[in-house]
């Protein structure tokens, strides 16, 4: 199981705000272990100095998995160094980041394919064979 | 009244796939501030919600709070505008113009009677009616017709909301806030010099997705972006917990980046989302520029004394809420109020 310990808390050369988040990263990722449920941290909530944001990116680093979501605008989610913690930015149509978030779960429920567009993809292949 | 197509039927129209829909919905709860656990409740709420019709007036203004919202990053705020929402009416973006302008305000009002939303920037003149006419109609009154069959009315920027810089002093137009008027509805406030967009867009958002308004603050704001001050989310504030304090713009603090209290920085006591929402797609906000909060967001924040002297001299607020800023700072704080207060005495005697 990850602890605390595990994970270092960076020593933030900036104004101390990305320690915390680590910290509660590492609280989600035991919930998550413990109890199957998932945290969701809306990173756009969180106070950030110049360059802080850059270094938690950073400090998370880049892992196995990345996927490109391209509706209303472009979507990235990667897996970060540290297995169950994914970065997500949504951009809109005009490539503007309107949402930055961490998600810490097995597999982000935006990557699954949804049963509603299932359907219609269904109709769709089903017409094309007739 | 017409039946207006719902959220959900106008994505589906347009092919969003549930992914894109989903993705809408976690900013939507990100502008409103609410946790991501409420995505699933405010997907349904979307998908079944009819757009509003909604008439914005503007009276004393300067168009900034337009100019604000239409820059607006917020989820695809021109889908927001055009799709979400039906904007009946607004001075800077519609088409028509004359008289067709006015019977497209008065057809919305018909059309959507108790049910639409007035949003209003600048405040309005009582001194004169003259002052601020629109197609040959005094503010007052126009507002005082229009919102009679409003469901609620939304100040946006703080001249609507508190009078702005019309209403200061010395006061020429008699300028007063929409509060000051609108009695029998309910008012939201959403200030700001401009207010930022996000928080604009976030109320329209609120009301389109559950129909409800939101929870309000002493002065009619709303809490979600409003309930805490820039100095409690403020990047700076480790510094004014270490006692750090840039004493000139150009000195090695302020270089540093340390906290701006001693330069007049408002914060402490300035109800406002900037230092999350922050401005221009999330790029920064005045104290990550290098200046004080002005306190834009606050009432009558133009007659409140000089934008560079420290909170500590007295000037710009009630020792009620001084008192509570200067708990928040502890001892550090205390020592920035005696700078502070040194500072005055030296502004006394030179004066």
């Amino acid at each position: 199981m990850t602890t605390q310990q595990e994970v270092p808390t960076p020593a933030s050369p900036f104004h101390g705000n990305v320690g915390p988040i680590v910290n509660e990263v590492v609280h989600a990722l035991d919930k998550l272990l413990e109890t199957d449920i998932p945290t969701t941290i809306d990173l756009a909530s969180l106070p950030f100095g110049p360059g802080e944001l850059e270094y938690l990116e950073a400090t998370l680093g880049t892992g196995e998995l990345s996927a490109e979501l391209d509706a209303l605008g472009t979507s990235r989610i990667r897996e970060t160094a540290y297995p169950g913690v994914w970065w997500l930015e949504h951009r809109n149509a005009h490539d503007e980041v309107v949402g930055r978030y961490l998600e810490i779960t097995r597999t982000p429920e935006i990557l699954s394919s949804q049963d509603a567009d299932i359907v219609v993809g269904r109709a769709r292949l089903g017409d094309q064979i007739k | 009244m017409k039946k207006r197509p719902t959220v959900g039927e106008i994505l589906q129209a347009k092919g969003v796939s549930r992914r894109g829909f989903l993705k809408y919905c976690a900013t939507t709860a990100s502008i409103l501030a609410l946790p991501p656990s409420m995505i699933p409740r405010i997907a349904e709420a979307i998908e079944n919600a009819r757009r509003p019709s909604v008439i914005w007036l503007s009276f004393q203004e300067c168009t900034g709070c337009t100019e604000s919202l239409t820059r607006s990053a917020a989820p695809t705020v021109e889908g927001l505008i055009f799709d979400a929402i039906s904007l009946d009416y607004h001075h800077t973006l519609q088409a028509a113009a004359g008289e067709q302008a006015e019977a497209a305000r008065h057809a919305a009002m018909e059309e959507n009677k108790g049910e639409y939303l007035v949003l209003v920037d600048g405040s309005i003149p009582l001194a004169n009616k003259g002052y601020s006419t629109i197609a040959g109609m005094s503010n007052v009154d126009m507002l005082e017709e229009t919102v009679a069959g409003a469901k609620a009315v939304v100040a946006i920027g703080s001249c609507a909301a508190f009078g702005g810089i019309p209403g200061a002093d010395p006061n020429p137009t008699g300028a007063v806030s929409v509060m000051d008027l609108v009695t029998d509805k309910p008012v939201i406030n959403v200030p700001g010099c401009p207010p930022i967009p996000m928080v604009m867009t976030a109320v329209l958002t609120q009301f389109l997705t559950f129909g409800t308004l939101p929870d309000l603050d002493k002065h009619g704001r709303p809490m979600a972006f409003y309930g805490t001050t820039i100095h409690d989310r403020c990047y700076r504030r480790p510094f004014y917990e270490q006692g750090k304090f840039a004493e000139t713009f150009d000195d090695e603090g302020a270089k540093a980046g340390w906290c701006l209290y001693k330069l007049g920085c408002k914060g402490p006591i300035t109800y406002n989302a900037c230092a999350t929402t922050k401005w221009n797609n999330g790029t920064s906000f005045p104290i990550e520029a290098g200046h004080p909060c002005l306190g834009c967001s606050e009432p009558g924040f133009w007659d409140m004394g000089g934008f560079y002297e420290p909170l500590s001299t007295g000037k710009f607020d009630s020792g009620e809420r001084l008192a509570g800023a200067a708990a928040a700072g502890v001892a550090l704080g205390v020592a920035a109020a005696a700078a502070g207060r040194r500072k005055q005495s030296k502004f006394a005697k030179e004066g």
